[in-house]
């Protein structure tokens, strides 16, 4: 219980600190909603749904690269990862708090989001849905753990997504397929196995992570 | 408390710290001098269990949520109040009363009437007080303090010193300085690192 209230403090102190900062959400949706009108007239008029389906998840990865490459940001500007990290919780608290919270604002920007890109070029299946919410997690989950990696570096904006676009592949394949074919199941359920691994992945190695 | 054996931190083939040898036993108070880049905060990361070393031992009789490590950046969030951050640490650390705890280190540090403030229009003074307060928030066993009088005023400095002799002989104390008449008076051991 004493885990999940160190969880619940962290989650609730980066909120806070967007809330105050407005430093993610807000580049989070421009980017998200000037890449779907720049992708609406880059397409030719009459293209097939399926291009379009595979804009969308380039739209979704990129924007959450967006976000994930700021979650760590605070912590950096004046270290306070130290102090999170002497403090006698586990270490693993701050990761899945940290995933918490970038994942709400990828949901809140996919909120507006997916309507947009309905607007745009075509409805969207509930199985595609499904599949965003699921690659989120995943997302969220393999991109904090990226994230706290990259951030100790100089070379931080470019060691991310160098680290985290291969891991993404699978997440692509995954909603790019329960997107387009008659029965999802079998993507959606690869969505879920995804983050089931790797969440518990991340989970177990944090610590080491951010400790020399 | 803590004993180090020809302790050492290479980076690469930079060598920080070399042959550190040093015991201190609970309550002392130990005074760490020497010039800037002579490894004065690495050995105290090391021993805050921050930094590992790559030569010889070190063995620290405190456990992670028992030490206070103050450091040259404050370690707080700049877009929150110092309310909000002692908070934060308060539940982290699991501090039981941590509301009185907390107000009263606001209070005696003279952030009481800026606690709603957020720490980014703190001056340099005010944030270092803040970080003190959240060094002292959890009521360590052992306090490692790099440089604690930095920025300080006068007065916040005075405070500093009162706090400082209040803890001797009752905690553990690692202090870098580059002012060793201020703190020589209370140390019990000192190792001046070239």
């Amino acid at each position: 219980m004493r885990y999940f209230a160190d969880v619940r403090a962290l989650a609730r102190k980066d909120l806070l600190l967007e809330l105050r900062a407005k430093d993610t959400l807000p580049a989070m949706l421009l980017f998200v909603v000037a890449t779907f009108v720049v992708f609406h007239f880059s397409l030719p008029e009459h293209s097939s749904r399926l291009a379009a389906s595979g804009l969308l998840w380039v739209a979704i990865l990129f924007t959450a690269l967006l976000g994930l490459g700021r979650a760590f940001v605070p912590e950096q500007e004046q270290r306070v990862l130290d102090g999170l990290v002497l403090a006698p919780c586990d270490r693993s608290a701050i990761w899945l708090a940290k995933g918490i919270a970038t994942l709400a604002f990828l949901v809140a920007a996919e909120a507006v989001a997916l309507p947009v890109f309905s607007l745009f070029f075509h409805g969207l299946r509930g199985a595609t849905v499904a599949a965003v919410l699921l690659a989120d997690v995943g997302i969220c989950a393999v991109g904090t753990f990226l994230g706290a990696m990259a951030v100790a570096t100089r070379a931080r904006d470019l060691l991310l997504p160098l680290l985290f676009l291969p891991l993404a592949i699978p997440i692509v394949v995954g909603g790019v397929g329960a997107g387009v074919v008659a029965d999802p199941g079998k993507y959606l359920a690869f969505l879920g196995l995804y983050d089931a691994m790797f969440a518990l992945l991340c989970w177990a190695s944090f610590e080491y992570v951010v400790t020399e | 408390m803590l004993t180090a054996s020809r302790l050492g931190k290479r980076y690469g083939d930079k060598r920080v710290l070399r042959g550190i040898d040093l015991e201190l036993p609970r309550g002392g108070f130990l005074m760490v001098t020497g010039p800037n880049g002579s490894g004065k905060t690495t050995l105290l990361r090391i021993c805050a269990g921050l930094a590992r070393a790559t030569e010889g031992k070190l063995s620290v009789e405190a456990s992670r949520g028992a030490i206070g490590y103050l450091a040259h950046e404050p370690l707080v969030y700049r877009e929150l109040s110092a309310l909000e951050n002692l908070e934060l640490y308060g539940k982290l650390y699991r501090i039981p009363e941590r509301r009185e705890r907390i107000g009263m280190l606001l209070e005696r540090y003279g952030l009481w009437d800026v606690r709603h403030d957020r720490v980014v229009s703190y001056s340099r003074g005010m944030t270092q007080r803040l970080a003190l307060c959240r060094v002292l928030l959890h009521e360590p066993e052992l306090l490692v303090l790099d440089e604690p009088f930095t920025a300080l005023d006068a007065a916040g400095a005075e405070l500093l010193d009162a706090q400082l002799a209040e803890l001797h002989g009752e905690r553990t104390v690692l202090v870098s300085t580059h002012d060793p008449d201020r703190v020589a008076p209370l140390a019990t051991a000192r190792l001046a690192l070239a």
